[in-house]
């Protein structure tokens, strides 16, 4: 649950946990109705200068309808939005200091990859020393000086995808949004052009709110996520919190892989309690900081990577339960085991293979041992 | 060998019904009229071999291509089709346009019973549907009917050249329709999203954007209702006055009133090398189009 250490001279950037930092993005109790569908349900968010901001859920959670409200292609149904303290209700599209950069990128077929970047520059009547700079300079952040002149679709899919980029940059918006930017890339190429945007976005100091399905994606470029679900924000916090702080079962299930084990929480302590899940095995035994009444049914969550398998019971760790392995899931970096105790559970155990040449300790049918610590994982109550 | 013969048949589809009719036509504009069966001379008399062809070949000439330039009437004829082609290409661009445009952007479902809409009216006799015109055109017709209940003075538009535009625009709508359609319809909306985003306005937006991504379809929806238009023969006949002047209308009266085949024909090469430049610069363009394409 630690942050990473930083050295105490580096500036912490996380205005979000500033009372005095104004946000640039409010959203204030907005609901978008589509005929009697929900689409966004009463959602209140602040998104702040500079951030990196991912909206991340499954297709229909509202995610790409919240975007394009920011955008302006549609209307809150109640609520307001406000952008620096202006309410964006009555502001079409085309004069939001908002610029977009489209899943299908929507570059313009007839015209070059220099009037496509063009293209918003000249709606603002600028001198034309003046947008060729700006163009020339766009061009050399995303490396497409040698690609000006050429048409769309005489480029490959990452280069369009940089021409999105720099086509939406441009005009140097208030606040950038990202639709699935990545999402028509291959595996390799999106990881390259992760950290790319995260350059881009650190030199220009632009304000990105990315959409995405891809819990990875946002992982790595976000400084905090919104994890969606029906119209509605489960949680916003950083990658880091929402991965090892999930506040409900549903954030813990949709980011990465994880353990839940069902039962009754009795409290031992004052930051302690213990979570009865097994008839066969001894409870759980967990740090518990929030106020939960005895005898709650609650779900504890523990990541695989927090579990040890060993083949002797650990006298270190405050957790142990017996089971026997059934599959092994051989990833190469890791390997993840799924052990089934006593009780009928199954529990996923990922081990790092630190070492080439060894031979593996565990195989199928193996009795075995897994152990954790108190603070490996949560107690979750919804 | 297959691939020849595949490449072969198109080439001979135009040879045998272009390129052979047109020589025959060409042949008849360099004769003289004649009181005979076929109406002109000389034919070629293949029986007396070379003698019967140096003698068919020597008494060809370009009389009758010399003879339209004295006659005012000719190059008049062919200046006013040419207006009327241009102006009723326009105006069936400019009805044409809004219709394509909300075709393609009407609801999925909706469509192919719009496109039938606009198809169904081939499923009528062209004749019987521009007599219908002169039905609702003429000066106790069904609109001046209508007009009167207003009270509005009954309209003359029957036999003047409006009537002649109303046809024109009704008849070739569709093939204006079709291509616009075809270029519309593969517009992709985000396109129209991306060019607001960047600050144009709606209107702006479709100058910038869908203007230029139609202009195949403005192209060839045009072309396909001005190189008919321009030997256009039946609706300004039907719907035209006398002072309605156009070069179909002069054929005709050369071929059937006249019975002058040679003149006739020559006005008919006259009016193919005229159609051979908007064609010409038509195929060129879509050479250009399709060589930045590549």
């Amino acid at each position: 649950m630690a942050e990473k250490p930083r050295k105490p001279s580096q500036v912490i950037y996380a205005p979000w946990e500033d009372p005095q930092a104004v946000p640039l993005i409010k959203f204030r109790g907005v609901t978008k109705k589509f005929g009697d569908f929900v689409a966004i349900d009463d959602l209140t968010l602040d998104i702040y200068e500079r951030e990196f901001f991912a909206l991340l859920g499954p297709s229909g959670c509202g995610k790409t309808t919240l975007m394009r409200m920011l955008a302006g292609f549609e209307r809150p149904s109640t609520g307001e939005i406000l952008l620096g303290g202006q309410d964006l209700g009555g502001v079409p599209p085309n004069e939001r200091p908002v610029n977009m950069m489209f899943q299908s990128y929507a570059l313009f077929p007839h015209l070059s990859v220099w009037d496509n970047i063009a293209f918003g520059l000249k709606r603002d009547k600028l001198s034309k020393d003046r947008i060729a700079a700006r163009v020339e300079e766009m061009l050399r952040l995303t490396r497409l000086e040698k690609f000006a002149r050429r048409k769309p679709h005489q480029i490959s899919g990452g280069q369009r995808q940089r021409v999105a980029l720099a086509r939406s940059l441009a005009k140097a918006p208030k606040l950038l949004l990202l639709d699935e930017p990545l999402g028509a890339l291959d595996r390799k190429l999106r990881e390259e052009t992760q950290f790319e945007l995260m350059d881009i976005q650190e030199k220009t100091g632009t304000t990105f709110v990315i959409v995405t399905h891809d819990q990875e994606e946002a992982m790595t470029v976000a400084s905090r996520i919104a994890v969606m679900d029906h119209g509605k924000v489960i949680q916003v916090d950083t990658p880091a919190r929402v991965y090892e702080a999930p506040n409900s079962v549903y954030v813990a299930d949709f980011i990465g892989d994880v353990n839940l084990l069902e039962g009754q929480f009795h409290r031992t302590g004052p930051d302690r309690g213990e979570i009865r899940y097994s008839e066969s095995e001894p409870p759980i035994s967990a740090e518990v900081l929030q106020d939960i009444a005895d005898g709650t049914k609650v779900s504890y969550a523990i990541r695989p990577e927090k579990i040890r398998v060993s083949p002797d019971r650990p006298d270190d760790r405050a957790n142990a339960a017996h089971g026997t392995i059934i599959d092994i899931g051989y990833l190469g970096n890791v390997s993840t085991y799924h052990v089934e105790l006593a009780g009928g559970q199954m529990v996923k155990a990922a081990m790092t293979n630190s070492t080439r040449l060894d031979r593996r300790d565990f195989t199928w049918e193996d009795e075995v041992w897994l152990s954790w610590r108190e603070t490996a994982g949560v107690v979750l109550t919804k | 060998m297959r691939r020849v013969a595949l490449i072969a048949l198109p080439y001979l589809w135009l040879l045998l019904l272009f390129f052979v009719p047109f020589l025959i036509v060409l042949k008849i504009s360099l004769s003289d009229t004649a009181l005979a069966i076929p109406p002109y001379t000389p034919t070629l008399d293949l029986a007396r071999g070379w003698e019967g062809f140096t003698e068919w070949w020597s008494a060809l000439d370009v009389d009758n291509f010399i003879f339209l330039t004295t006659d005012s009437l000719y190059w008049k004829a062919y200046l006013s089709s040419l207006q009327i082609a241009v102006i009723s290409t326009l105006l069936t661009l400019a009805v044409g346009y809004p219709i394509a445009y909300a075709m393609s952007r009407a609801p999925d479902e909706w469509r192919p019973t719009l496109l039938m809409l606009v198809i169904l009216p081939f499923w009528t006799s062209f004749l019987i549907r521009v007599y219908a015109w002169k039905a609702i055109l003429s000066q106790e017709g069904f609109l001046n009917q209508f007009l009167s209940v207003f009270g509005v003075d009954p309209l003359t538009i029957l036999n003047t050249n409006t009537a002649v535009y109303i046809g024109i625009v009704y008849t070739y709508l569709p093939f204006m329709v079709l291509p616009l359609y075809a270029a519309l319809e593969k517009l992709d909306d985000s396109l129209l999203e991306a060019a607001e985003d960047l600050g144009c306005s709606r209107m702006k937006a479709f100058w910038l954007i869908t203007i230029p991504l139609s202009k195949q379809g403005i192209i060839a929806g045009s072309f396909l209702v001005f190189i008919p238009v321009m030997g256009e023969f039946v609706i300004p006949t039907l719907l035209g006055g006398s002072d309605t002047l156009m070069i179909g209308k002069v054929l005709w009266e050369e071929f059937f009133s006249n019975r002058d085949w040679p003149v006739a024909s020559a006005v008919a090469i006259i009016l193919l090398l005229i159609l051979i430049i908007p064609i010409v610069l038509f195929i060129k363009n879509e050479e250009k189009q399709w060589e930045s394409d590549v």
